[in-house]
């Protein structure tokens, strides 16, 4: 019988949410690390039970925790974030020169072959990797070295790199996005990096089809096809199907294509999911809804996902890395919202019910699917 | 030896119980070798109440000994005396912010 653990990063704390595989008696374990926020927290794929947790407060800064028996104990690790050299300048919201601060982790992303092996996405905008579970940490810092890097704007949340896919077909190219920058590749395991912001249209700013500068909220691949990427930009919902060389917009008859969340169907790379966002200023569900929109077509088809979510005077916001899928033979598809609550559909997004209603503010959800 | 009393965030982090550590120093007592010798006693501290590399204050951090506010000074400058001998603790503060 296999089970599922899901791991909700909020903003008082960390929780651990676990059932079986018929996704309807839940364990609600928490809160960890009470009161600290906790941008975000993954398993290993190669040792379910290796989580990594980003833990920060405005008091003291960044924490990084790590667990071996599947959040049961946490131990902090290293959190010395320190970017290579002379970190410069990028562009202040006004346009001006800011020196490069690092404020946080956004994301963590373990190895795909190697649990002790995890990267980390932070604000300011720059990939960290660390090889040693968490104990040290070193700055990829080809990245942040691309000619382009003094020309990054912050978003309205802080320049952070929130993405993170590495290729699960070739272990040389990962994808990155960061906020207000775009979406980046490398092909020689982090080496270079071009951006892959062909095709991406952001009316805000001055060169709508610029090389960088747009607003990517989240990323998403399914991991059998890893050139097909779908993106949740600040407008507009785009793919590619040649690893990010260019992309096109699918945002269809959404009733916003504003949003954070993107994600696909486990088994069907060409199902994938939003919730539509009200913006610019709202950042909550259009006519008070919380709906679910789902894609069977890889965009421009989308259809609403209703059932069990309220359907009046719901405004919370679902952020860019708070929704995920299970890998059970009938996909579950989980997010949280600014509300507290976390939805799960054990049915692909046919109907929802809530796992927990009263957390604090959900910043991130992920799902990890077990062997019991 | 000296005592060191923390705010509730840092002591769940190093795993302390009660609100003090105390911490054997070699040498001059300053702010500056009582924090070395916190964070060598506790790592998970590193970071969390002056930055790795710059060694500042984290801004919403602060020092106060014998009722006096400690956050500006030097580390290089003596704790008093009454912080030497463990008759008073150093405290280590958040600094009052809501949310």
């Amino acid at each position: 019988m296999s089970k599922v653990r899901v791991l909700v990063g909020t903003r008082k704390g960390a929780f651990v949410l676990t059932a079986d595989g018929k996704r309807e008696q839940w364990d609600i374990s928490g809160p960890h690390f009470a009161g600290w926020e906790i941008y975000h927290m993954k398993g290993s794929p190669v040792d379910p039970n290796r989580l990594y947790a980003s833990q920060s407060s405005g008091w003291s800064g960044q924490v990084m925790q790590r667990s071996n028996d599947g959040g049961a104990t946490w131990e902090p690790v290293g959190n010395k974030f320190a970017y290579d050299g002379v970190p410069g300048t990028h562009q202040w919201y006004d346009g001006t020169p800011h020196p490069w601060e690092f404020k946080r982790v956004w994301h963590v992303e373990p190895s795909l072959t190697d649990a002790d092996t995890v990267y980390a996405g932070v604000e300011d905008a720059a990939l960290f990797r660390s090889g040693d579970g968490g104990q040290t940490w070193e700055e990829v810092a080809g990245l942040r070295k691309h000619g382009s890097g003094p020309h990054w704007q912050p978003g309205a949340g802080g320049m952070c790199l929130h993405t993170i896919i590495p290729d699960p077909s070739n272990t040389r190219r990962i994808y990155i996005a960061i906020s207000a920058a775009g979406a980046f590749r490398t092909d020689d395991g982090g080496a270079t990096w071009q951006p892959i912001n062909r095709g991406l249209y952001s009316k805000y700013i001055p060169d709508p089809t610029a090389e960088v500068g747009h607003c990517v909220h989240h990323v998403a691949m399914h991991r059998s096809r890893p050139n097909v990427l779908f993106m949740q930009k600040h407008w507009d919902v785009m793919r590619t199907d040649n690893a990010g060389d260019s992309w096109q917009e699918v945002s269809g008859n959404l009733p916003s294509d504003f949003g954070f969340v993107i994600d696909v169907h486990a088994h069907e790379p060409e199902t994938i999911y939003v919730v539509p966002i009200k913006s610019d200023g709202e950042h909550f569900p259009p006519e008070g809804k919380l709906r679910v929109y789902r894609s069977r077509t890889g965009g421009n088809e989308w259809e609403a996902m209703t059932k069990g979510l309220p359907q009046s005077d719901c405004y919370v916001n679902v952020l860019r890395d708070a929704m995920a899928v299970d890998s059970l033979d009938s996909c579950g598809v989980y997010f949280g919202t600014t509300g507290g609550q976390v939805y799960a559909s054990a049915d692909a997004g046919d109907t929802w019910k809530p796992i927990v209603r009263d957390l604090p503010a959900v910043l991130s959800v992920e799902v990890q699917t077990l062997s019991s | 030896m000296i005592r060191v009393e923390l705010p509730g965030h840092l002591r769940t982090l190093a795993r302390v119980t009660g609100h003090e550590v105390t911490l054997q120093i070699t040498g001059a007592v300053t702010l500056g070798s009582a924090l070395d010798a916190l964070e060598a006693a506790y790592p998970a501290l590193q970071g969390t109440i002056r930055d790795h590399a710059t060694l500042q204050r984290r801004a919403f951090i602060r020092f106060f000994a014998c009722s006096e506010d400690w956050s500006h000074e030097s580390p290089d400058a003596p704790l008093p005396d009454a912080v030497v001998t463990g008759a008073e603790p150093l405290l280590i503060v958040g600094a009052i912010a809501g949310g």
